[in-house]
């Protein structure tokens, strides 16, 4: 079969699926006892095993076949959840990601996994060895069914044992059609419709696509797992034309426990597995009262009503428009012009059938940060494992929209950052209290958007900065002169950990420290257009800043001329607008400045930054725009305002990369370009 | 280009700057485009006019002329954006007119002569002889620098 038209969507349906285990692990860990979100894990990793069984990935399957079994002991309560189980269970899931990594970027996603299943293993039997061997075990096909050779693999038995266990029977239907039959595939279909109707078909032989190809003779077998009597079924088969005669034998399951397998079990108390930490033995968690109802969990519905775009599809689809929206404003002014009313009328309409076009086009391309970021409670979890600190991370602002080419590349950066500020920042909890702060130190993760840039906070409560030392360390490693030294700000020298070349860790750890990292992050940040501010303070902890561009995505923006120019100011940026008399302005070292609401800021006029070729004429009355970098002000002087809008950030291309002040274009609607200012440039 | 395989030609656009003719290779030439409105860009050098909305992708503007330190006009009727690209680099140049598209044989290709107008020969990849035409090839690369 050619799976390679669906290897895409499998591949997205994985990482969705493994990225719900993940955040339902991390929940189930704080909720032990809570069967519903075993359950949930359960679901995405059938869903997960079915998929990758059917595209061939032996490996994934198997491996996600034996978290299956775990997880379906924790179910039923044949485990407790542990920390050493839940470890085992978390990596596990970083090797399903891994193979499922390799096979997006073009491998065949085997990995070497016989260490993890064997742990798996290991859960499983110490735990529920009284229940649970059947799964590897049924080799041989029960003994009373000779003559169809029927072999189930380990995947089937699953199936067929839990179904059993669900009040299901199992059934083996041997159909024969007429000899004279023409359209055998037709009856098949048929067949296969009555059978779905009444259950459901795990298995025929031949395969279904043999049989689509009617390569059988008259005989073909299916088992079906049903709740009907077999003699319904039966007769509801041979309703079908040309069907001559339907046998029915009920499977057995291969060591006939099944019995034995529904009843609550007892909780076993041994675990097989060494913990990796002897300390986190004692954490075993009691599990709470069986949840009977069980629902089937073969088959999770599929709640999500999206598809799939390329995103170069989006582009064209995007630049199109924005051409139409061109043709619109021409299409608007000749309107005006002939004001011929139904004409006017059919372009009114047109314009605002467009204008939700516009918006929904627009926001196609932005995806919320969540993606990024939903990924980092694992990692933190893992991390404070590893480093046996507490670590608590605080997610702030996952509903910030970011650009989706902004979005696939930030993820890297970020988990460095994150892996830093973990391994460097936050102390050993004894260090931690005995400087007398909670034990548990606390990684904050923050995205908001401000002017035409959005920005990320990674903040900790950790250890902070040691200016002196990594002022010493760069001097001693050559990264900067003893004159440069001298004259560097606070942030001038944090920003020296970002230097290549540096570590300050006295012990070069697993996750960081080896120097390589920051500098990496620092050169990502800047080929995506951003930047990276440190700010520390030594005792109470770090904030790395990142600032992001908003490459081509949507901002709210204030037009306003200036002279003949029209420019584009981000509202995001904007305080207020305000008239000033000319009188009110005042001179401080030769800097133009206005009393705002009891606060002095500076003017700029943007005819002379921008040197606006302009006629001499005096105005009383200045329009003046009040924007703002963080905790700083300035006001703009313009000529006029023109009013807010919607606009697509667009860049000046490559060989404009760098104007002062310019932070992008835009195509308004008359078609021409407009020029979106950098408050962030303005102020210093 | 070498002149071994003599029979071969290269595909040209040839444009106008006042009495000159010049060339660029057909397929560095996007597309001819006629005068627009181009927003100015203040802080650039000022052979950049500025950029333009092209079909929704906002491309800056070089004026040949003042790029090649040439005297300064006003853009009339014939005045032409060509719209010229090198690597991920797309450029609107404006000339003075777009005359047409030749087949120049590869052999008509000479090294520049040591004085040909007031042009500096960096931006000169040669100079192609047609009858009683001359061309002068421009290299993009020099003058997108």
């Amino acid at each position: 079969m050619d799976t390679n038209q669906y290897l895409e969507i499998f591949i997205d349906e994985s990482k969705e699926h493994l990225q719900a285990m993940s955040e339902h692990l991390l929940e189930l860990e704080k909720d032990p006892g809570n069967t519903a979100i075993v359950n949930e894990i359960f679901r995405s990793a059938h869903t997960l095993k079915g998929m990758s069984a059917t595209m061939g990935y032996e490996d994934l399957a198997n491996l996600t076949h034996k978290l299956e079994n775990v997880l379906d002991a924790i179910r039923n309560q044949q485990i407790s959840v542990t920390v050493a189980i839940m470890d085992i269970v978390f990596s596990s899931v970083d090797d399903l990601e891994a193979m499922v990594e390799d096979i997006s970027s073009g491998g065949d996603g085997k990995r070497d996994v016989s260490a993890i299943v064997e742990q798996l293993l290991l859960i499983e039997q110490g735990e529920a060895a009284a229940a649970v061997e059947a799964p590897e075990a049924p080799k041989a096909p029960p003994a009373d069914f000779p003559e169809n050779n029927f072999q189930y693999d380990e995947f089937e038995w699953t199936v067929i044992e839990q179904s059993k266990e669900q009040g299901f029977t199992c059934w083996e239907l041997a159909v024969s059609l007429r000899a004279d039959c023409v359209l055998k595939a037709a009856r098949v279909f048929m067949v296969f419709e009555v059978l779905e109707k009444c259950g459901e078909v795990i298995k025929s032989i031949p395969s279904s696509e043999q049989l689509e190809e009617e390569k059988f003779d008259e005989i073909f077998t299916v088992t079906l797992i049903t709740k009907e009597p077999i003699e319904d079924v039966q007769e509801k088969v041979k309703k079908v034309s040309e069907v001559e005669q339907v046998h029915a034998k009920e499977i057995v399951a291969a060591k006939g426990e099944t019995g034995e397998k529904s009843a609550p079990a007892p909780v076993p108390a041994v675990s097989a597995i060494q913990p990796a930490d002897s300390k986190e033995e004692g954490k075993a968690i009691q599990p709470v009262k069986a949840e009977q109802n069980e629902k089937k969990a073969a088959k999770p519905s599929a709640s999500n009503k999206t598809i799939r775009v390329n995103i170069e599809r989006l582009d064209i689809l995007m630049n199109l428009f924005e051409e139409l929206v061109i043709d619109r404003g021409r299409l608007e002014s000749i309107s005006t012009e002939l004001n011929h009313s139904e004409l006017n009328e059919t372009v009114e309409r047109m314009s605002r059938i467009s204008g939700d076009l516009q918006n929904i086009i627009l926001n196609m391309r932005m995806v919320p940060v969540e993606t990024v970021f939903n990924r980092f409670p694992k990692l933190v979890r893992q991390l404070s494992r590893d480093l046996n600190k507490q670590i608590n991370l605080e997610i702030i602002g996952a509903e910030t929209e970011l650009d989706r080419t902004v979005i696939d590349e930030i993820g890297d950066p970020l988990v460095h950052l994150i892996r830093n500020a973990g391994d460097h920042g936050i102390e050993m909890p004894e260090v931690r209290l005995s400087k007398g702060k909670p034990a548990e130190g606390t990684i904050k993760l923050k995205a908001y958007h401000s002017g035409n840039h959005v920005f990320i906070e990674i903040e900790d409560d950790g250890a902070g900065i040691n200016k002196d030392r990594v002022l010493q360390k760069a001097l001693d490693k050559g990264i900067v002169t003893e004159e440069q030294a001298l004259g560097m700000t606070d942030r001038q020298i944090f920003e020296l950990i970002m230097a290549s070349g540096f570590s300050t860790a006295e012990v070069i750890s697993d996750l960081s420290g080896r120097g390589v990292g920051l500098d990496v992050v620092k050169t990502t940040i800047e080929s995506l257009g951003g930047s990276i501010t440190i700010d520390s303070q030594e005792g109470a902890g770090s904030i790395f800043s990142i600032q992001l561009p908003l490459t081509l995505s949507i901002i709210s923006v204030m037009l306003v001329e200036v002279e003949k120019e029209k420019y584009a100011i981000p509202l995001s940026s904007i305080i207020e607008t305000a008239i000033v008399k000319k009188e009110d302005i005042m001179n401080a070292h030769n800097q133009q400045v206005i009393d705002f609401r009891g606060k002095v800021v500076p003017l700029l006029f943007l005819e002379d930054i921008f040197s606006v070729p302009h006629e001499e004429e005096d105005d009383r009355f200045y329009s003046v725009v009040l924007v703002r970098k963080g905790e700083k002000m300035a006001g703009l002087v313009v000529d006029s305002f023109i009013g807010q809008q919607e606009v697509v950030l667009k860049s000046l291309g490559n060989y404009l990369s760098n104007v002062f002040a310019i932070s992008g274009a835009t195509i308004l609607g008359d078609g021409q370009v407009a020029l979106i200012v950098d408050c962030n440039a303005l102020i210093k | 280009m070498s002149e071994i395989h003599a029979s071969e030609t290269v595909k040209v656009i040839a444009f106008q700057l006042i009495d000159k003719e010049y060339a660029l290779p057909v397929h560095q030439v996007y597309s001819i485009e006629k005068l627009m409105h181009i927003t100015r860009v203040p802080g650039t050098v000022p052979f950049v006019k500025g950029v333009i909305n092209l079909r929704g992708v906002v491309t800056p503007i070089i004026d040949l002329r003042s790029r090649f330190g040439l005297s300064d006009e006003q853009y009339d009727d014939s005045t032409r954006i060509i719209i010229a690209a090198l690597d991920d680099i797309e450029v609107g140049l404006i000339v003075d007119g777009a005359n047409d598209v030749l087949d120049i044989p590869l052999e008509a290709i000479e090294p520049q002569p040591e004085v040909v107008g007031s042009l500096g020969d960096e931006y000169i990849t040669g100079v192609a002889k047609l009858d009683r035409r001359l061309l002068i090839m421009l290299s993009l690369q020099k003058i997108f620098k």
